[in-house]
């Protein structure tokens, strides 16, 4: 990717040309030029350049978070007849049909939990997964009316995009909840451990957009190569089959797909037949937060030419 | 030793793009792998670049009003991307104290789906209010829109006058220590215009610092104490509005080929008189590059007197584009009694007071004729007047092609039964 690098001079001016730039990501090489402001307090005029201080800077935008994402949940649902129903249709009759076609024709394994809980369970958590990181690896460009016109922390795009899924999220976790009590399920400490799944597994949807977001910027690839990388992503991920499947000793493996480990944990924790694969979760969660760190590194080092090469 | 506080300070401030593959094509991934197969060892070649800013520097005082003019391309909309963070600079230093709000269009972000009401939040949140401050200013905000009625319509229904009258509501309640606007007055109806400038004009009551990007003169004049010329990435003139726009429409008048030039196309008359060229003159006698609106203009047309002529008759007629004829005169409406020309050149010189004419393009077409119409010496020989836009009523708003050919200096007064009551 660091094929945008170039050192030739073009300039003819001392002194400037020495301050080499061609497309952002490279930059940093360079003396980066440096925009500040005196006006630390203000949401706006304020630079941060340091980690602490785009942390900061997000804080100062929070609000702009807040009303992306919820633009994205009204406009999501805007004019359809059955509107949040959606929400529920879509884990609902996937469920149904996962549990006819795997459950009742393949016979897959389900590690003792009722068949519909298993699918709903895992599909929950995939479906906000694979949905985020569609939308949000479109997410800059869908919004390059944006990028060029205010300035604004650009990771609030992808960040509006794993937020306003959780909305789905929240609704589909009613319907799953409805299922654990028709089935009567022993639910144990576990569940507490919904919440922090939750984050990890927003954490991974946010990294794996970043990443993507910044890269669709610069090659219109992406945009192709998503929907069918999330197809494979399905099948190495536990949602239609058990990763008790796999043989023990290679269940790392399955686990070094971050999506894999978390899915699973989603699963024991409201279902706890077996004991909750803590391994696999520590696996899962390094991973992730991994993923997150790298891609939010690759994101703000190329943030500042999104505008250029839009 | 400097006790005014810059809000702005630019310096050195260079930035350029590389022309070519990056530019507003897809780019595919495959090329450029396929290209460091070929070539591993070579880097992508340097390409042509293109300076859209080079050295810049210039500061601005807290409070002033300055307007940023330049032909199309020449970094203005690049210096203000730079300035409102959108887009970084290659290299230089940027100081900017306050909080910034950078207007580079009306509007940004609203989605159709939402309503009115939906957009204003948002469209806020964009620009860098609080939920709490859209909250206090809403209900001014809708009034000064006047977009009440269909606050709770999606805008996917708005008309875009309407949009634009909503963004623009928005935008004029925001309260930066820094404006930074581009253009956003070239938009919108006379009414809505009107509103625009005068919510300019308010704003720098304050000690706002305000940066204006625009191509319209009248509106610069107007606005700003102060004007910066950008031509091809470089300053080229900073200095009071007033002289940088009057040498910045001397050259561009120059360059477009607004100056006089007569064209012979149509030519009539045997050529005893030639007319070979005409010169637009300030009243003074100095070339005048630009003609605007309301002005005075000195027409200067040479002769070349190829045989003596008795009684010749000079006149002009002026049209407009579309080959209307405005107005004709000739040398007897001004008492000017030519008895005898000899062969060699001349000049006659026109003074028309005060050019009533709306900015667009009109023609001449001047003649010479003997003094009861035959034989013609010279005829129809044209040359175009470009008439540039001027604040010819003092208000900031311009009168444009569609309001007709002509203005008329004028003074409005609203008199109403109330105000004969109380005067009584």
């Amino acid at each position: 990717m660091s094929s945008s690098q170039e050192s030739e001079q073009a300039a003819p001016r001392a002194g400037l040309a020495a301050m080499s730039e061609t497309m952002p990501a490279t930059a940093l090489a360079e003396p980066a030029p440096r925009l500040t402001t005196e006006a630390g307090h203000s949401s706006l005029g304020g630079h941060f350049d340091s980690n602490s201080g785009r942390l900061r800077e997000l804080w100062e935008f929070r609000e702009l978070l807040y009303f992306l994402a919820w633009r994205d949940v009204k406009v999501r649902y805007k004019q359809t007849a059955l509107g949040v129903v959606w929400a529920i249709i879509q884990p609902l009759f996937t469920m149904l049909i996962f549990t006819f076609l795997f459950g009742r024709l393949a016979s897959l394994p389900s590690d003792d939990v009722p068949r519909p809980v298993f699918y709903f369970s895992g599909l929950l958590p995939w479906l906000y997964i694979s949905a985020t990181v569609t939308s949000g690896a479109m997410s800059l460009l869908s919004n390059s009316n944006l990028l060029t016109k205010i300035y604004f922390p650009r990771v609030i795009l992808p960040a509006a995009a794993a937020v306003s899924g959780l909305i789905d999220f929240v609704i589909g976790s009613v319907v799953l909840a409805a299922l654990v009590l028709w089935y009567h399920l022993p639910v144990d400490g576990t569940i507490l451990l919904w919440p922090v799944l939750v984050v990890l597994m927003t954490m991974l949807s946010l990294g794996v957009s970043m990443f993507l977001a910044a890269l669709n910027v610069k090659y219109r690839d992406v945009k192709y190569a998503v929907p069918f990388g999330i197809q494979l992503w399905l099948f190495i991920t536990p949602v239609i089959y058990p990763t008790s499947m796999v043989p023990a000793k290679l269940q790392w493996l399955l686990a070094l797909n971050p999506a894999g480990g978390i899915i699973e944990a989603f699963r024991h924790a409201i279902a706890p037949t077996h004991p909750m694969p803590w391994s696999l979760l520590g696996i899962s969660s390094a991973v992730t937060v991994a993923v997150f760190v790298l891609a939010y590194r690759y994101f703000t080092n190329t943030e500042r030419g999104f505008a250029d090469i839009m | 030793m400097n006790a005014v506080v810059n809000s702005i300070e630019i310096d050195c401030l260079c930035k350029r793009f590389q022309l070519g593959a990056l530019q507003g094509r897809n780019l595919q991934l495959r090329e450029q792998l396929l290209q460091s197969l070929r070539n591993p060892f070579r880097r992508r070649r340097a390409g042509e670049w293109l300076w859209a800013l080079r050295d810049v520097s210039f500061s601005v005082p807290r409070g002033e009003v300055v307007g940023i003019i330049g032909r199309n391309g020449a970094g203005k909309s690049t210096l203000l991307k730079i300035l409102s963070r959108i887009t970084y600079p290659t290299s230089g230093n940027i100081r900017v104290r306050g909080r910034v709000a950078a207007l580079l269009e009306v509007g940004t972000g609203f989605h159709e789906e939402l309503t009115g009401r939906e957009n204003v939040y948002l469209n806020g949140s964009m620009l860098g209010m609080k939920r709490r401050e859209i909250d206090t200013h809403f209900d001014a905000i809708v009034d000064f829109s006047g977009m009440g009625q269909f606050i709770d319509t999606p805008i996917k229904r708005y008309s875009s006058g309407m949009r634009l009258r909503l963004g623009f509501a928005v935008a004029a309640h925001l309260d930066p220590d820094i404006l930074i606007v581009d253009e956003v007055l070239a938009v919108g109806d006379a009414a809505f215009q009107r509103k625009c400038i005068s919510a300019m004009e308010n704003l720098r009551g304050g000690n706002r610092t305000v940066l204006f990007v625009s191509h319209n003169m009248a509106a610069v004049e107007n606005l700003c104490s102060r004007a910066v010329w950008i031509e091809t990435g470089q300053v080229r003139m900073d200095g009071p509005a007033r002289d940088v726009m009057k040498a910045y429409l001397g050259t561009y008048g120059g360059e477009s080929g607004t100056g006089p030039g007569l064209t012979f196309e149509g030519r009539q008359g045997n050529g005893d008189i030639q007319f070979t060229r005409v010169e637009y003159l300030s009243p003074e006698g100095s070339p005048c590059g630009v003609v605007r609106s309301g002005e005075e203009l000195l027409v200067r047309l040479h002769f070349h007197v190829n045989r003596e002529v008795l009684y010749p008759s000079f006149g002009f007629r002026l049209f407009t584009r579309m080959g209307t004829l405005l107005t004709e005169t000739n040398g007897k409406h001004h008492r000017l009694l030519v008895q005898k020309v000899e062969p060699g050149d001349g000049y006659l010189d026109m003074h028309i007071r005060n050019l009533n004419l709306i900015p667009e393009r009109y023609s001449f077409s001047f003649w010479v004729t003997s003094e009861t119409g035959t034989p013609v010496y010279d005829g129809d020989v044209r040359s175009i007047l470009d008439i540039e836009a001027a604040d010819v009523y003092g208000s900031g708003r311009v009168p444009e092609s569609r309001h007709g050919v002509l203005y008329f200096p004028q003074k409005w007064r609203l008199v109403t039964d109330l105000d004969e009551r109380q005067s009584r």
